[in-house]
Parts: C-alpha cells; structure tokens; sequence
C-alpha cells in the first residue's frame, strides 16, 4: 500500500493519528488484558506490579530474557510463515505441530545416518530434510483436500495425532538413544547429532542460536514468493476465488496441494532447526505448542510473512515473559494458560475497533470536500485472506 | 488372539464404544449448530474443560448430580455467549479466538482446579442404568442399554439436532443464516441474534461433553483431562458433513476404533501399542476419503457478518 | 495500514537486538563458588517439571519430598523453593533451567529425562551451581562434569511386589495394566509387575495397554474400562494419567495399586498399595553434599534395599491379610537379597 500524501498537513496528521491508533490497538488491548489478570494476581495475594515487572523484564527488559525471546521467535517465525502460506490459499492449516515433530525426526534420522559427512554439506541438507518431512506431511492432507474433498481441519488434527505416536513408536526402537540401551533406563530420546550439524548460538550461554536469522530471511523470501512469483500469484488467487481462478486456468488443485506442502514444510523446518539450534537431539516434547502459537502469530501477523516477524517477537516475547513471571511470584502455570487465553482473545478483538474506524474514516472521505486517504484500502479486519 | 472373537468382547467393544462416544457427541452436536449458522469454534476444548470443572465442583460440594449439569450447562452458555461476543459482535478471526478460548478454558479451570479443591478427588457420578427389558437382549443389550443417563441423553439429542434444524422456523433461520446472512437480513432474519443463540447452545452442549466426563465417565477432575477431544469433535463435524446423523456415524466409527484398539492391546496380537493408538485418527481420514464426497458446508462458515459490508 | 505498523516494530526488534548483542556478553557474572551457606541465609532450591504439582505421580513425588525436608530444616527461612511446572515444551523447561541456575540457586532439579541435554548445557555455564536430574543414571563424569547429580528409581522392584500383591488378590486371575507410552521408567515398572504377578500365579493373564500419553486421563480411563470388562478385578498404572484409571476403578469396584506418589487419598476403598518413590533420602545427601562443598558426582538409585522405593499399604484398605504382608516381605528380602532378579 502506498501513500499518495498530496493533502495539506492536516490530513497528514489525521492519517498519521490514525495510523497510530491503529498499531497501538493490539497493545491496548494487551494492557487490558493484564488488567485483569492483575486483579485475579491480587486476588492470588501476589503483587501485580512485581508480576508484570518480571514478566516484562523476563522477555525483553535483559540481555538474557531477550534472547531467549528470540530463541523462541525463531520456531514461532517458521511455523507462522507456513500457516500463512497456506492460509493465503484458503487451507487452514492446524497440522504444524505434527509437521514440527516430523521435520524433527526426518532431520535427526538423517544427520544421524551420514554422520561421517562434512558440516557444510551436511548441516544445509539436514534442514532441508526436516522441511522434506515437514512438507510430506502436508502433502497428506494437501491431497486429501484437493483430490478427495476431506476437510483439512479433519485431517490435520489426525495428522498430529498420528505424528506424535509415530515419535513415540521411534523413539522406543528404531531411533532410540544406543546409550539409553546400553544403560537399560531406555528413556524416549535419540542420539545426539553429530556436532557439526549443530547451529551455534548468536550469544554464548543462551538458546539464541543463528536460526533466527534463517528464519528472517525466509520471511523475506516468503514475501517474494507470494507477490512476486507465478506460484505466489496463483496462491493467492485461488484463495481469493477458487471458482474464478479456475476459471482462469489455474490448476487449483495442484496450488492448494503445493500451499500445503510449503506449508507443512516450514514447519518442518522448525523441526529442524529447533533440534539442530536447541536441543541437539529428539526428545519428547519437541513441538510443545508452537502449533498453535504458529497459528496465532500468522494471523496476529496479518497473513503477512513481514508482519510475521514481530508478530512472532511479541507474542514469543508474551510467552517468555509468562515463563518468567510464574518463576519470580510462583503463581500456578494454569494461570498464565489462561491469560495467555484472554490476550489472545483481546487482540484478536481489537481488530474490530481499528475496522470501525476505517470504516469512518472511508465513509469520511467518500465526501468530496474531504478527499484525503482515498486510497485507503477496505482492510478486512477479520482476515480472511480475500486481499 | 481367540479372545477377540468372543461375545464378551464383542459386548465391551460396544460398550465401550457407546460410552467413548458420548462426551465427542455432545460437544460435535452442539459445532454443528454452531457451524451451520456460520460459525466455528475451535474453542470447545477449553469449554469442555471448563463444564468439567464446574459440574465436578458442584458435585463435589453439593452432591447433587443435577446441580452438576446445570452448572455445567450455565458455565458452558457463558463461555459460548464470549465466544459470540468476540467472534460474532467483534468479527474476530475464527480459527484464532477459538484458540484463545481454548487456552482461556484450559488454563481457567486448571487455575480454579488449583484454588478450590487442589488435589485429585472422585465423586459418586451418575450410575449406570441398565433400561429394563431392552438390556436384557444378548450381546447387544448390555452393550447399549446399560449406560449412565448422560450416555442416553447424548444419543437422544441426535434426533433433537437434526429435528431443529431441518424441520424448525428456527433451523431454517439457522441454515439461512449459514449460507448466507446477507440474503437473510434482507428477509428480516436476525443474523446477529441466531449466531449468538447458536454459538451459546454451542457451548453449553461442549461443556455438558466435559461433565459427561467428569461426573459421568471418570468421576474425577484433573487439569487438561480433555486431552484433545474438543479438536476431534470439531474434525468430526466436517467428517459428519454437518448433519447430525452423519455427525453421529462419523463419531461411532471413531470410537468404534478406539475402542477396538484398545482390546487389540489388550489380547496382545503383537502391533506396537504406538501403532495400535493411531488406528482411530488413520482409520477416519481413509474412511472420509473412501466416503462419496458430498458438500454441506455453510457457505459462510468462517464469515463475520457486517450488514454495512455486503 | 499494518505494514507501517509493521515497519515501526521491526526497527524497534533490530534496535533491541542490537542492543541485547551489544549487552550480552557481559550478563551473567558467575557468583563466587566456594560461599559457605551462611545460616541465616536460606537454601535455595528449584525445581522444573513437565506436569502439575498435584498430579498424584511423578511430580507431585518431588514436591512432597522437598516440602518435607523443608518442613524439617524449619520452613521458608531455611529452605526456598521455586517451581516451574507443566513444562512439557523442552525449550521453555531449558530456559527455566537456565534462569533458575543464574538467580542463586544452589540446586537446580531438572525433574525429566527429556531435559537432560539442556541440563547438561545449562550445568557447564554453571559450574557453581549444582544440578540434579532423572530419572537418570549420568553424572556426566566422563565428560568432565563435576557439578551433576542423577537419580534413579528401580521402579522394576516394586513392581514385582506390586504384581505380587496383585496376584494374591485377584480371583478371576486376570490383573490389568494402564500404561502411558511403552518406554522408561514406566516400561519398567510395567514388566517389573508382570513378573510379579506370574511369580505367584504362573497362569493367569496380565493384560497390558498404553494409552500413548502421560497425561491423557480420559484415555485412561476407558483403558481400565476396558480391562474391567475383559475380566480383570486388579488394575495398576503408572504416570499422571492413571487418576482417570482409578476414577473407574473405584467405580466398578476394581482394586488398584499404585506407584510414584500415594494414590489412596483419591480412592481409599480400592487402593491395596503403592510404591512410593521417596525422594527425601536423596535429596537429603544431595543437600547435605552441597554444604560440604561436593557439587555432584553421585549417581543416586532408589530401590527397595536402600529404602529409596517403599511399599505403602493404604491403612484404610481392609483386605491386607497376614499371609499377603508375608509374601511382600519376602518379595522385598528376595529381592535386596539379589535372591530374586527383577528384569527392567
């Protein structure tokens, strides 16, 4: 979208203040949010001020709490770029987490096959691997959907499901831990992966590791992809209209299968990257919730790959800093589940008053006398993804 | 292995798979209202959670199973009223306020768990009653009529639902509203007000799904003990086609084959138990896609509606 | 609209991280080591774990032991204990390690095998601080660690007694098994009791399911369902999953028994027994090493012959005959003894 400033000052003010009120909407409603986790705080005889102190100092007020944001962001930014793929094209993808614990044991299985192999071959293909698996796992339902009508909320759920036991299956036999059988204690976790496989951490002694910036770069590409491609035009056109882009030409079924598979993909990338960067190995536990946090951050983000990134930053830095928080008061961790839950719920209902304002201001300046921010487009606040 | 062909077995296959489907039929059903007025809750998890926990509470303080179920039905219609609040009069996406009253509900009733009562305790739950005459049918008698009056109710709201909808002023409104809330307020449907009863009927059915639990099944509370269900039954929505009946079949067939691996566990036939748990979620999606493929989405399903922008 | 927003934030993510890499090198300052604990001063001990502190199993074992020991060392101003629970996300259970280990605690407990690698990492930034991890048998020693602590739990042995007990009650011969995921800690356990019960009755059928998760008490539940209805009168299970099992139990009128914490408060009627894991002996050496200066090293194994597992009857339960109390005594002797070899 771009700007045609041409009116005198004062419609740029006005526009600025919009826009203003518009990026602080979400913030506000955060605030709200915490309000009212502040009184059921008091109500638990914490102090709120001492809570949220920790919990913003815990994800972004320290070098430390900083970086473990960012460690956190950089599963968040993947998984969040895969949904919006394929919510570009009208799949809703709720299979992330079964992509992530995928991804993780098609890169582990690899690296741990080709041991013996230089770092700066292995290391590029090992990812490439997870993403492999990732996206096999969404070729599944991707052709479900395309070729046999199955609902991909259906399928996904099952998928996870399916995923999850298939780590446990693994973990148990075929990829457990050689050491764990020779200790008898045969825990579920897989062998350590060859060290030159491993993504060095950005700050030493944190988890924040040079995955990160893989993953603002693939931001970027996503982008690219989107706007700039045939593939991304068609994506996007067929979750606009899939009736009028068959009309077009366009091989719909073939576009929401690929939207998946890069959809699933990415994920697996996540998987990856979060057992390369972080843990080094599989270990139970692996996808813990970026499934879903994927989803909130691709649509806090807007269905944006850009917007994307600090939406995974914020949202990453809101569930580091809950961490932190339940560790400085000790309050139960159901408490931060559930206010977690109402901020989501906040923010993704403050949408609504930024559309109501559009919406006055295009009612604005659908009078002559007012012709300032005419290109102002109807942005769809709900989101769904007919841009 | 010759275990599994005997009509013991057979009788607690079906048991089993009556009673597994029951908390998935309340909370499905109550989708499908949901859905077919346009729309989706992916929140029933957390609202399952939450009707546990209040229907668990109350039994526990008063010992009264029908306080139970009205409590449940009470927290359950609040929780969907916010649901509508937020996806109906604030246009919110969908798929992501749903996630945010999941996390609400989960981390709600934990935390209220957590004050009240604090430690894992059971309660006297509706007792199985066996319907005279009827469960005294070989194999199939102890099978489906000796169950807990929740078991009942939940197969008895399938002819409820499909009734509403497609016999009713109401259902008609429903399914109008579905498909398109545009048409519809021109005809002087009220789109606002039917998603709002939808989504509030909605959710005091998924919370009655948590007590079926709760005070019916397990008779106990523990944190997260939906452990998923509240997702499977919306997948099951889509399997069911948004018919009741088909809502119905496709969650039978669910608990059919969870209820039948768990006896291949059982006698020991030699898969791996990991593989065993997964042959309900692979068996639903082959048995979806085997099905004829048949459209019955609402049209608008997802769809806020907002009469200035037609 | 959003993508000016969305400009603004991300200059204000590069500015931060700007800032953080500049800043970061500098953070964590290692206090000095050798401190002596001053009395006045409060022990200080964390702990992370991946499910509640009320789960009747694996966790709430932990938090009952180092509540004990604080009650004995006399409260909050002797000892302190911070808890992070339900963090079944490795990533967030490893910055929780980390975090704790740089607040000035000179325990750390990593409370699940899955943290082990991130313990290990955490443990070599901090060499002051000590760690404890299980269930586990690697200190780390090879590698050079000298700040480490692992615990074990046989949970084979009082499995066997289990089974013993098990099959000594049960007249239809047929005991049924709730399991979580068919590996570790509960793997053992599960084929401890199945050699238990078939010591004592060679003939009748243990019936085993998993329900592929710890925590999935629905699941559970309609596992015990399921046993009940193929004939068994005697259930156990292991892990947080199992409340939902012995909802059913209590129920129908099945007999249960138990392991890791004291199931019997939740059902005293059908609860015979349970093997408790009692952790407060370890933690108690671990502690008292600290004191002394030894930061880990020791690779700690709870088992019946060192009183680390105990079996508990439920006072409440009235069917414990004399005969039954003999043959667990026995059992135990046996197998302290090395007279008999439970097999994990």
């Amino acid at each position: 979208m771009r700007l045609h400033l041409t009116s005198p000052s004062r419609g740029t003010w006005r526009l600025w203040r919009a826009i203003a009120l518009d990026a602080l909407m979400p913030f506000i409603a955060v605030v709200v949010a915490l309000c009212i986790g502040a009184l059921v705080l008091l109500g638990l005889g914490k102090d709120p001020l001492l809570a949220y102190g920790a919990m913003f100092r815990g994800a972004f007020g320290t070098a430390s709490g900083l970086t473990q944001t960012l460690a956190k962001a950089t599963p968040l930014i993947l998984v969040g770029l895969g949904v919006t793929i394929a919510f570009r094209a009208q799949v809703i993808n709720i299979g992330a987490e079964g992509q992530i614990i995928v991804g993780a044991l098609g890169a582990t299985a690899f690296a741990l096959s080709f041991a013996q192999w230089p770092g700066w071959f292995l290391l590029p293909l090992t990812a490439l691997m997870g993403a492999l698996a990732g996206g096999l796992w969404g070729l599944v339902p991707g052709l479900l959907k395309a070729r046999l009508a199955v609902n991909e909320i259906l399928s996904t759920v099952m998928m996870n499901a399916i995923a999850l036991q298939l780590m446990n299956f693994l973990l148990r036999g075929p990829m457990l831990d050689p050491a764990q059988i020779a200790a008898g204690t045969n825990i579920p976790q897989s062998a350590a992966l060859p060290a030159q496989v491993w993504i060095e951490r950005v700050v030493p002694r944190t988890l924040f590791h040079w995955g990160f910036f893989l993953a603002l770069a693939l931001a970027i590409a996503v982008t690219i992809l989107l706007w700039r491609t045939t593939l991304g035009y068609r994506i996007r056109a067929v979750g606009f209209n899939p009736a009028a882009a068959r009309y077009a030409g366009i091989p719909v079924a073939t576009v929401i299968t690929l939207a998946m598979v890069l959809g699933g993909s990415f994920a697996g990338l996540a998987g990856a990257i979060e057992v390369m960067g972080v843990h080094r190995r599989i270990v139970e536990g692996i996808s813990g919730g970026y499934g879903f946090n994927g989803i909130v951050v691709a649509l806090f983000g807007r269905l944006h790959p850009l917007g994307v990134i600090p939406s995974a930053f914020l949202f990453g830095g809101l569930l580091v800093g809950a961490d932190q928080m339940q560790r400085a008061v000790q309050v139960p961790a159901a408490l931060i589940t559930a206010l977690n839950g109402l901020v989501v719920l906040m923010v993704v209902s403050s949408a609504y008053w930024s559309q109501q304002r559009i919406a006055r201001r295009q009612s604005e300046a659908a009078r002559p006398s007012e012709a300032h921010a005419k290109d102002e487009p109807p942005l769809d606040a709900h989101l769904t993804p007919d841009l | 292995m010759e275990q599994l062909f005997t009509l013991t077995t057979l009788t607690g296959i079906l048991h089993s798979t009556i009673r597994l489907a029951t908390p998935y039929l309340f909370a499905s059903l109550g989708e499908t209202i949901s859905q077919r007025s346009g729309v989706l809750n992916l929140g029933v998890e957390g609202q399952m959670l939450m009707g546990a926990f209040a229907a668990f509470f109350v039994v526990v303080t008063t010992g009264s199973l029908l306080g139970g179920v009205v409590a449940a039905i009470f927290v359950g219609a609040l929780l969907g009223l916010l649901m509508a609040l937020v996806s109906v009069s604030f246009r919110a996406e969908q798929g992501i306020s749903g996630i945010g009253m999941y996390l609400l509900g989960l981390g709600l009733s934990s935390l209220l768990f957590r004050l009240t009562l604090g430690s894992v305790q059971s309660v006297r739950g509706f007792a199985e009653l066996a319907l005279p005459g009827l469960s005294s049918i070989p194999v199939l008698g102890p099978a489906l009529f000796k169950h807990s009056l929740l078991v009942y109710v939940a197969f008895a709201l399938v002819p409820m639902v499909a009734y509403l909808l497609n016999r009713t002023t109401w259902g008609l409104n429903i399914r109008a509203v579905g498909d398109n809330p545009q048409a519809a307020d021109t005809l002087g449907v009220p789109v606002i007000a039917i998603r709002y009863a939808t989504v509030t009927v909605g959710g005091a059915m998924a919370a009655m799904g948590g007590a079926s639990l709760s005070i019916s099944a397990v008779n106990i509370f523990q944190e997260n003990m939906t452990g998923g269900i509240g997702f499977i039954a919306v997948a099951l929505v889509y399997f069911g086609g948004w018919r009741p009946v088909g809502v119905m079949l496709g969650i039978l067939l669910f608990s059919l084959v969870s209820a039948l691996q768990i006896w291949l566990q059982l006698v020991g036939i030699g898969i791996p138990s990991d593989l065993a748990v997964m042959l309900p979620y692979i068996l639903t999606i082959i048995a979806l896609a085997l099905a004829p493929r048949r459209t019955g989405q609402p049209a608008a399903l997802t769809r806020p509606f907002n009469r200035g922008m037609a | 609209m959003f993508k000016r927003g969305t400009l603004v934030v991300v200059a204000f993510v590069l500015a931060v991280l700007l800032t953080a890499c500049g800043g970061a090198p500098a953070a964590p300052a290692a206090p000095a080591a050798t401190d002596a604990p001053v009395a006045a001063e409060p022990f200080k001990v964390a702990v992370v774990m991946p499910s509640t502190e009320t789960d009747l199993a694996w966790s709430q074992a932990m938090i009952d032991a180092l509540r004990s020991i604080q009650a004995e060392m006399g409260g909050e101003a002797a000892m302190q204990i911070s808890i992070s629970e339900n963090m079944f996300n490795v990533t967030d259970a490893a910055a929780a390690l980390r975090d704790y280990a740089s607040a000035g605690n000179q325990l750390v407990i990593a409370h699940g095998t899955q943290y082990g690698t991130s313990m290990f990492e955490v443990a070599r930034d901090f060499p002051e601080v000590s760690f404890a991890w299980g269930t586990a048998t690697d200190t780390g020693e090879a590698e050079g660690f000298t700040n480490v602590f692992s615990y074990n739990a046989s949970a084979e042995e009082g499995g066997y007694v289990n089974g013993v007990i098990a099959a000594m009650l049960s007249t239809s011969n047929v005991v049924g098994i709730v399991g979580p995921v068919e590996a570790g800690d509960a793997k053992a356990y599960i084929d401890g009791f199945e050699q238990g019960v078939l010591s004592v009755k060679p003939d009748s059928t243990v019936n085993k399911t998993y329900t592929g998760s710890f925590g999935d008490t629905a699941a559970a539940a309609e596992a015990a369902s399921t046993h009940i209805a193929a004939g068994a009168d005697v259930l156990t299970g292991s892990a947080q999953q199992v409340v939902g099992a012995i909802g059913v139990a209590k129920e129908r009128g099945a007999l249960w028994l138990g392991t890791q914490s004291s199931q019997a408060s939740l059902a005293p009627d059908i609860v015979v027994a349970t093997q408790l894991y009692d952790w407060t002996g370890v933690l108690k050496d671990i502690i008292a090493k600290i004191q002394a200066g030894t930061l880990g090293g020791t690779a700690y194994d709870l088992t019946l012959e060192n009183g680390g597992l105990k079996i508990v009857f439920n006072s409440a339960f009235p069917g414990v005959t004399p005969e039954m109390q003999a043959a667990v005594d026995t059992a135990i002797q046996g197998i302290s003894s090395g007279v008999i070899t439970v097999l994990p």
